[in-house]
C-alpha cells in the first residue's frame, strides 16, 4: 500500500494537486471522463488510487461519471469526479439526483470558455450560476473556488468535509488557469489533516429511517450491505425514503434540504478578506480572480485609492450577510471574474442599492490584468 | 424454487411466500392490471431469496419508467435513481463494495433507449452485476410512446400510423458487447424465468435477461391486443432454443420468438482485471 | 392440460394436494391464475374486491396439486398455494 497523503513539498498542477488533496481527504473512488482543462485529475487519480486501495473507472461519458459515484458513495466509500463546462453540463441531472437522496461527493469543475466547445484550452469562470442553479428544482448547494495550486489541495479536503457532513454534493469551481499552472505544494502529515466523514446510524437496523434527520438538519447515513434494507429514490420522499407524491410531504423534504445548508451558514461559508477594514471599496473575487484583484489592492493603495478585498473561498452559498454588512460601510463594490457577471449579480442583489455594484468581467480566454481593476476604480469612484 | 414446501398450518394464511422480500405496506403497487412486471418482478425476488445467502449484500438498482419502479417495492437495499443511468450508479456501488450482489431491474426504454450507452459498456468491461430487462415495447409510464424495442409497424402513441423503424435485437446487442450470460424469457415462462435469474445472479460478470411482458394498457390497447392475447402469442409463438445464435433471435411476432439460454461463457469480470492490471506493486 | 397418456405407475405416485390462498385486495383481476392453472381449479367470482377487481375462486379445490404457477404467473402477489396434507380439506382463503 503507498501512502494516501503525500507529505513533503512538490511542486505540481492544480489539477494534480486537487487529486492529491482528494487522496488526502479519504477518496477511495473516482469515476471520470476525460475532457480538457480537467483531464490530469482523472490521470492521478487512476495512477494512484489502485496503490491506496481505492478504484478508479473511466465511464463512458460524464453522465456515467457522476452517477457511478454516487454509486460507489452509498456503498459507503467517499468518492469524487472531475470535469470541465460541457462535462458539468451533462452531470446537471444527477446532481440533482445527489441532492435529493443526500449524497456526500465531490464534483470538480475546472472551467474553460464557453457557452458549447467553447475555448477547451483557456481558463473562464463561466459556469458559476450553473452550479448554483444547473440541477433543475429549487435547491442549495456548496461550492468552492481554489485561487492557487496549494488552495486546490486544501480546498479539495474541504469540499470532501463539507460534503460528508452535509450530505450534499460539494462542488469546486475550479478554473483552467489554477488547474493547469504549477506551483509549490505543502503537503502536511496525515495526522495534521482534520477529516470528517458521514455520521453513521445506530439503534434497530429494521427501523432505520435514511431521511429521520438529527439536530443539525442532517441524517445519518447507511450503507448498501449493512442490513438498514434502505429504500432510496430521486422521487420527493418521506423520512423512510418511500416516495411520497403530496405537497405537503413536498414541503417537508424542501424545507429539511434547504435548512440544513442555510442554518449552518457559518460553518459552511469561508471568505478571506485582505484591507477590508478601512477600504471605501470592496473588491469581490474569488478562484484565479481573487489573484487579480489582490495585486490590483496593492496597486491601488500605492495610489491612494482605499480598496479592500473579499475573497470567496465558498462562493455557495453566497456570502450574503458580509456583503450586507460590506454594504453599509463602502462607496462601491467591484467584482473581478472571468465572465459577463454572475456573482457581480449577487453582489448587487446583496449590496440592495445601498452601495453601487461594478464589474469588471471578461468574456473568457484569459485572466483578468490587475490594470483593468486599477481603471475600473479609477473610473467609477 | 419458492423455497421449502410449507404445511397449510404453519402459513399465515394472508401472508404470501414473498412477503419477507416485499415492502408490503407499499402493495398494491402501482402497476396496471395485466401488467407483467409484477410477474417478473416475482420470479427476481423468487430467483434473489433462491441464490442469495446473505440477503443484507443483495442491492437493487432501477432507472425510471414502469419497471423502474422495481427498486421501490424489494425490502433490501434499492435505489431509484435517474433515467436511464440505473446501470453506471450500480456500477459505482458494486465497485465501492464488490461484496455486493447488484441487480438491476429495469425496463426497455431505460435500459436500451436513454440508458443503451451505459449498457453497452457495462457488458464491455464484464462489470459483475445482473442487468434483468422487462421489455414491454414501450414506454408505459408516459402513455405508450415508441421505443428502441417497438415493432415494426405497431402503433404507439408517437407512431400513430405504424411504426417506422425497425427494433433493436436485446440479446444480440448483449451478446456483441461482451456479456457473458444472455438469455430471454416472457413472463409466461415464470419458472424458466425464475431459474434463469438465479443462474445469471450466480454468474460472475455481466448477465443479461430480457423478459417479454405485456402492457395492455399502453401497447395491448393501441395494437388490438388483449394482455391475455399476448400471453397466448407467447404460448404459440414462442420456441425454446438454448444456445440459438444471437444474430437469431429478432423479435418478430408475426413468426416465433426464440426464448432460451445463449450464453454463458466466463471472462475476467471488470473488477478482476482491474486487480490484476492495476494493483501490481 | 390432458396427458396424452396415463403413466402406468399412476396409481402408486402420490399427487401432491394444496390449498389456494387468495389475498383479495391485491388482486387486479387480470385473470393470468385462472386461464394458466393447470389443472383448472380457479374461474372468476362474482365477487369484487374493495377497488372494484373481479376476484378468482377456487371452484375446484380439490384439483390443486400445489404446482405454485399461480403464484408465479400472478403480477400482484394475491395468491399462492401451499401443500395440503393429505387429508385437509382445500379451501379457498
Amino acid at each position: 500500500m503507498k501512502p494516501s497523503v503525500l507529505t513533503g513539498e512538490h511542486y505540481m498542477t492544480g489539477d494534480e494537486a486537487c487529486a492529491e488533496g482528494a487522496l488526502a481527504a479519504g477518496c477511495k473512488f473516482f469515476g471520470g471522463y476525460p475532457i480538457t482543462p480537467a483531464t490530469e485529475i482523472a490521470e492521478r487519480m487512476a495512477a494512484r488510487l489502485p496503490g491506496v486501495g481505492g478504484t478508479f473507472i473511466q465511464m463512458e461519458d460524464e453522465i456515467a461519471a457522476i452517477a457511478s459515484i454516487l454509486g460507489a458513495s452509498w456503498a459507503g466509500v467517499k468518492s469524487m469526479t472531475a470535469t470541465s463546462g460541457p462535462g458539468f453540463s451533462l452531470m446537471m441531472e444527477n446532481i440533482g439526483l445527489g441532492i435529493v437522496t443526500e449524497t456526500p461527493c465531490v464534483i470538480a469543475n475546472v472551467q474553460r470558455g464557453g457557452p458549447s466547445t467553447g475555448l477547451p484550452t483557456m481558463g473562464a469562470q463561466a459556469d458559476m450560476m450553473q452550479a448554483r442553479w444547473g440541477s433543475h428544482g429549487h435547491y442549495e448547494i456548496i461550492a468552492l473556488a481554489p485561487a492557487s495550486v496549494q488552495e486546490a489541495f486544501y480546498q479539495t479536503i474541504t469540499a470532501f468535509n463539507l460534503s460528508e457532513k452535509y450530505r450534499v454534493p460539494v462542488l469546486i469551481m475550479a478554473d483552467e488557469i489554477v488547474g493547469h499552472m504549477s506551483e509549490k505544494v505543502r503537503i502536511p502529515e496525515a495526522k495534521e489533516i482534520e477529516l470528517i466523514s458521514r455520521l453513521t446510524p445506530s439503534g434497530r437496523k429494521d427501523r432505520h429511517k435514511p431521511y429521520a434527520a438529527g439536530p443539525n438538519g442532517v441524517a445519518p447515513m447507511g450503507a448498501a450491505g449493512q442490513g438498514y434494507h434502505m429504500h432510496i429514490t430521486g422521487l420527493t420522499h418521506d423520512e423512510k425514503g418511500y416516495p411520497a407524491m403530496s405537497v405537503d410531504a413536498h414541503a417537508e423534504m424542501m424545507d429539511r434540504l434547504m435548512n440544513k445548508i442555510r442554518n449552518n451558514l457559518d460553518d459552511i461559508i469561508i471568505t478571506e478578506e485582505y484591507l477590508l477594514d478601512d477600504a471605501d471599496i470592496a473588491i469581490v473575487s474569488y478562484g484565479v480572480s481573487a489573484r487579480t484583484s489582490l495585486a490590483a489592492v496593492d496597486e491601488a493603495r500605492r495610489m491612494g485609492i482605499k480598496a479592500g478585498l473579499l475573497k470567496l473561498v465558498t462562493v455557495w452559498p453566497f456570502p450574503e450577510e458580509k456583503i450586507r454588512q460590506l454594504a453599509e460601510k463602502v462607496k462601491g463594490f467591484v467584482t473581478v471574474e472571468i465572465n459577463l457577471g454572475q456573482i457581480h449579480l449577487e453582489v448587487q442583489r446583496c449590496a440592495g442599492g445601498k452601495a453601487p455594484a461594478y464589474l469588471v468581467g471578461h468574456p473568457g480566454g484569459t485572466i483578468i490584468s490587475p490594470d483593468r481593476v486599477i481603471a475600473m476604480l479609477q473610473e467609477a469612484f | 424454487m419458492t423455497g421449502k414446501p410449507k404445511k397449510a398450518a404453519e402459513i399465515n394464511q394472508m401472508a404470501h411466500p414473498l412477503d419477507d422480500l416485499l415492502r408490503t405496506d407499499r402493495i398494491p403497487h402501482i402497476w396496471c392490471p395485466g401488467c407483467g412486471i409484477g410477474t417478473a418482478f416475482s420470479a427476481c425476488l423468487n430467483a434473489i431469496k433462491a441464490s442469495c445467502e446473505d440477503l443484507d449484500k443483495v442491492a437493487m438498482v432501477s432507472g425510471i419508467g414502469c419497471s423502474g419502479r422495481g427498486a421501490g417495492y424489494i425490502k433490501l437495499d434499492s435505489f431509484h435513481t435517474t433515467h436511464g443511468r440505473a446501470i453506471p450508479f450500480a456500477t459505482g456501488l458494486k465497485l465501492g463494495n464488490p461484496e455486493l450482489n447488484v441487480i438491476v431491474f429495469s425496463g426497455d426504454g431505460d435500459l436500451f433507449a436513454i440508458g443503451g450507452n451505459h449498457f453497452i459498456h457495462a457488458a464491455r468491461r464484464n462489470m459483475d452485476i445482473t442487468v434483468i430487462c422487462v421489455n414491454n415495447l414501450n414506454y408505459g409510464m408516459t402513455g405508450g410512446q415508441a421505443a428502441a424495442t417497438t415493432p415494426y409497424n405497431a402503433k404507439t402513441t408517437t407512431t400513430p400510423v405504424g411504426n417506422p423503424e425497425s427494433p433493436f435485437n436485446l440479446p444480440l446487442m448483449a451478446y456483441a458487447s461482451g456479456a457473458t450470460y444472455v438469455a430471454r424469457w416472457t413472463i409466461l415462462h415464470a419458472r424458466d424465468l425464475t431459474l434463469s435469474i438465479q443462474e445469471a445472479i450466480n454468474k460472475k460478470g455481466f448477465s443479461f435477461i430480457e423478459v417479454l411482458s405485456p402492457c395492455p394498457i399502453n401497447y395491448g390497447r393501441r395494437n388490438k391486443e388483449k394482455s391475455l392475447d399476448t400471453l397466448k402469442a407467447y404460448q404459440d409463438k414462442s420456441i425454446i432454443k438454448n444456445n440459438a445464435h444471437p444474430a437469431d433471435l429478432e423479435t418478430d411476432f408475426s413468426k416465433s420468438i426464440v426464448l432460451g439460454k445463449f450464453v454463458d461463457t466466463d471472462r475476467l469480470t471488470c473488477i478482476e482485471s482491474y486487480d490484476k492490471t492495476c494493483r501490481l506493486g | 392440460m390432458a396427458f396424452w397418456r396415463i403413466p402406468l405407475d399412476a396409481e402408486q405416485i402420490d399427487v401432491t394436494r394444496g390449498i389456494v390462498y387468495i389475498i383479495e385486495d391485491r388482486c387486479k383481476g387480470c385473470g393470468y391464475c385462472i386461464e394458466y392453472c393447470p389443472k383448472q381449479v380457479l374461474a372468476f367470482s362474482k365477487k369484487f374486491n374493495k377497488k372494484g377487481y373481479h376476484l378468482p375462486e377456487a371452484v375446484k379445490p380439490d384439483d390443486c396439486v400445489n404446482c405454485h404457477y399461480c403464484e408465479n404467473i400472478c403480477p400482484e402477489f394475491a395468491i399462492y398455494s401451499a401443500e395440503a396434507s393429505p387429508s385437509a380439506e382445500a379451501v379457498s382463503g
